[in-house]
């Protein structure tokens, strides 16, 4: 298979001394953006996206690819020794991984998350390598239609499967959408929502969105709640992991059923978080064992743990294949695809081949190398946490102001950082999502230009978004995801006869 | 804003309220994305839909799902904090240094405006003495310097002190 063989050469790029330097180095920064509060994957991402502005872009996006797996794996770390997520889909890996420490199994508890996060992982890139191409050469054919009609199926999924309030979902996507319309329009080259105010001339550029919305809004959450880092011990010898290693496989129902949510909940843009709730939430239901859950089971680790790495690492197939990032960071990925010239969507399997499949060959080696890292390393990163607040907080600050600072050499954007830190700390504190927000900034353009290009050819008609089967099937799935809540509720009521209510 | 007292607990802005704030703030918004829209052109031209088109029905969608939101959250509990004063002043804390940091920067360059930044929050919230204030608040602009200038090459905004070095 011709596949194969571009895998096998994309390994041959990523085993070269310099990437896998940048892989190593990728890993550990990420497990510390994941360690650290208010630094979570999007914003590590997007803050040290301008490091990579004078590399290839196949080295810049193995690096960046690895600070993002490295961030997945670091939120399990502060999860299980300190009992505070360090990333939102870390929050489940809590329940029974803290009770784990606190009853002395600390290094049992890790390892199973490590191993649980790499199989997930490693289960969603074989996915990727076997799906994206298909997908990829499928929609080469796409035209507006079809592609406004992805677009609205990956925004209407964030509205049917996120778990905040539909209309506070709506309300931060639309927000998006008209926040990345300010500036100039680019099919008409107008000016528009300026106000005739030259800092607005280029809009809205969502890695400050991001870079403020997720970190400067965070800090602020942190400062509020008050920190105290009361960490157990953390101590990883081989004979625990070995241990941990031999009492794993009988669980392989549970990784397997864990990998399908994952995937499945990544590809479509609900992302980790909600998926690891599914996943431990159903793995509570099923287990023998769950009556005892939240007292320390290792089943409540791998569930969640399993599932947040196969969302996270799958939320990149549509992002590679369709252009369409599954999660905030996959959108900080594609703007740095954007940054380094290249055009993300199907052509990129075509154009770029070796860009592509040097990123997928890196996704293999990067979750093997964090692995690698993470088991050898924790208390080294668990350290880190020990370092006191009134330290990493600045640091942290002048961080995203650099990362903010670098995206235009505009020091405009460091003060819009802020407002939009202010706005994240409110939205998160009333329950708006950010993440809808953030790829509404990021696609609206494109969005906009495939609807208005739609439009174009039909004449104003929207029966052009029902006009061929293709096109059709997307905007029916579409507004399946848009009112699946109701569609679940229905069904529930139907059967409620017989069995007892989803959660 | 309207304040809640609880008996056990100390007070602050009741979440309703702030819910209400917020929002008004996204309708405000929305209402300026309108006028914007409409000021460029929401209709067809010659060469299809104007400039204004997207954003007008964007905004429009805006307004809705903030009027939905504003009437479910008149719905809800009064008497529910949503930060006691206390937490807030934390916040701001944090804030209020951090606004003062980022409208330095186009004067100072960044690099002398996070040595302040940081001495600030050290000497402030750490109550370090100090030698190891001067020594992190110094040590990290540099090594950040030496990361993005020299390394990955990377201009970062630089004011008087660097000028005076010769940068």
């Amino acid at each position: 298979m011709e596949d194969i063989g571009n895998l096998f050469h994309g390994f041959a790029v990523v085993v070269q001394p310099f990437n896998l330097v940048l892989m190593f180095v990728g890993i550990v920064l990420g497990v510390i953006v994941g360690v650290l509060p208010g630094l979570g994957g999007a914003n590590g991402v997007a803050i040290l996206l301008p490091l990579t502005f004078s590399m290839s872009p196949t080295s810049a996006i193995i690096m960046l690819s690895c600070i993002y797996w490295g961030a997945l794996f670091g939120g399990a770390i502060t999860s299980i020794l300190f009992n505070i997520p360090g990333e939102p889909w870390s929050v489940a890996t809590t329940f029974d991984g803290y009770p784990m420490a606190q009853n002395g199994r600390a290094g049992e508890a890790l390892t199973a998350a490590f191993t649980s996060s790499f199989v997930g992982a490693l289960f969603a890139v074989i996915i990727i390598t076997l799906v994206a191409p298909l997908v990829a050469s499928f929609a080469l054919r796409f035209g507006p239609p079809e592609i406004f009609a992805v677009y609205f199926l990956a925004f209407c999924s964030f509205v049917g499967l996120s778990k905040e309030p539909p209309f506070k979902t709506v309300a931060s996507m639309m927000l998006g959408f008209g926040l990345g319309a300010v500036g100039l329009d680019q099919m008409t080259g107008q000016l528009r929502l300026t106000f005739g105010v030259e800092q607005m001339l280029n809009g809205f550029d969502f890695l400050i969105a991001v870079i403020g919305l997720f970190g400067i809004g965070e800090i602020l959450l942190t400062m509020e709640e008050g920190l105290s880092f009361r960490g157990k011990p953390a101590a990883l010898n081989m004979r625990v992991v070995l241990q941990t290693w031999a009492k794993l496989p009988r669980y392989w129902m549970l990784y397997l059923r864990s990998c399908l949510i994952g995937c499945w909940m990544g590809i479509s843009p609900a992302g980790a978080t909600p998926a690891s709730f599914m996943s431990y939430g159903i793995a509570k239901r099923i287990s023998k064992n769950g009556h005892l859950f939240g007292t320390g089971q290792i089943e409540g680790v791998v569930a969640p743990e399993t599932a947040a790495h196969a969302a996270g690492t799958s939320a990149l197939l549509p992002m590679i294949a369709l252009g369409v990032p599954g999660s905030p960071t996959a959108a900080v990925l594609l703007g740095g695809l954007l940054i380094w010239g290249l055009q993300p969507g199907p052509l990129l399997f075509v154009e770029q081949k070796d860009f592509v499949w040097g990123l997928i060959a890196s996704m293999y080696m990067g979750n093997i190398v964090g692995l690698l890292v993470v088991l050898t390393c924790v208390p080294l990163f668990a350290a880190i946490l020990r370092i006191p607040f009134s330290v990493i907080a600045p640091v942290i600050m002048v961080f995203c102001a650099i990362g903010a600072y670098t995206v235009h050499n505009n020091t405009f954007d460091v003060v819009m950082m802020v407002v939009f830190g202010v706005a994240g700390y409110f939205m998160k504190k009333c329950n708006y999502p950010m993440a809808p927000m953030v790829l509404a900034i990021v696609l609206g353009d494109k969005a906009e230009e495939a609807f208005r290009q739609s439009l174009l050819a039909s004449q104003g008609g929207l029966g052009v978004f029902y006009s061929t089967g293709l096109v059709s099937t997307i905007m029916t799935l579409g507004l399946i995801a848009l009112f699946w809540p109701l569609i679940q509720a229905g069904w529930t009521r139907l059967r409620s006869g017989k069995l007892r209510p989803a959660e | 804003m309207s304040q809640t007292v609880k008996e056990t607990g100390g007070t602050g802005p009741s979440h309703r309220s702030v819910e209400i704030g917020v929002a008004g703030f996204m309708a405000l918004l929305a209402l300026i994305g309108i006028y914007g829209s409409i000021k460029v052109g929401i209709g067809w031209a010659d060469d299809g839909p104007r400039a204004g088109f997207f954003p007008f029905y964007v905004s429009i969608v805006v307004l809705i799902a903030c009027a939905i939101n504003l009437i479910s959250v008149l719905a809800t509990d009064k008497e529910r904090l949503f930060a006691e004063w206390g937490q807030l002043r934390q916040v701001l804390s944090v804030l209020v240094p951090t606004i003062v940091y980022v409208c330095l920067i186009p004067y100072l360059g960044i690099y002398v405006s996070s040595a302040l930044l940081i001495a600030f929050f050290m000497r402030v919230f750490g109550r370090y003495g100090w030698i190891a204030t001067v020594a992190v608040s110094v040590a990290v602009p540099i090594l950040t310097f030496l990361m993005f200038e020299t390394w990955f090459l990377v201009p970062l905004p630089k004011g008087p002190l660097e000028s005076m070095l010769g940068f």
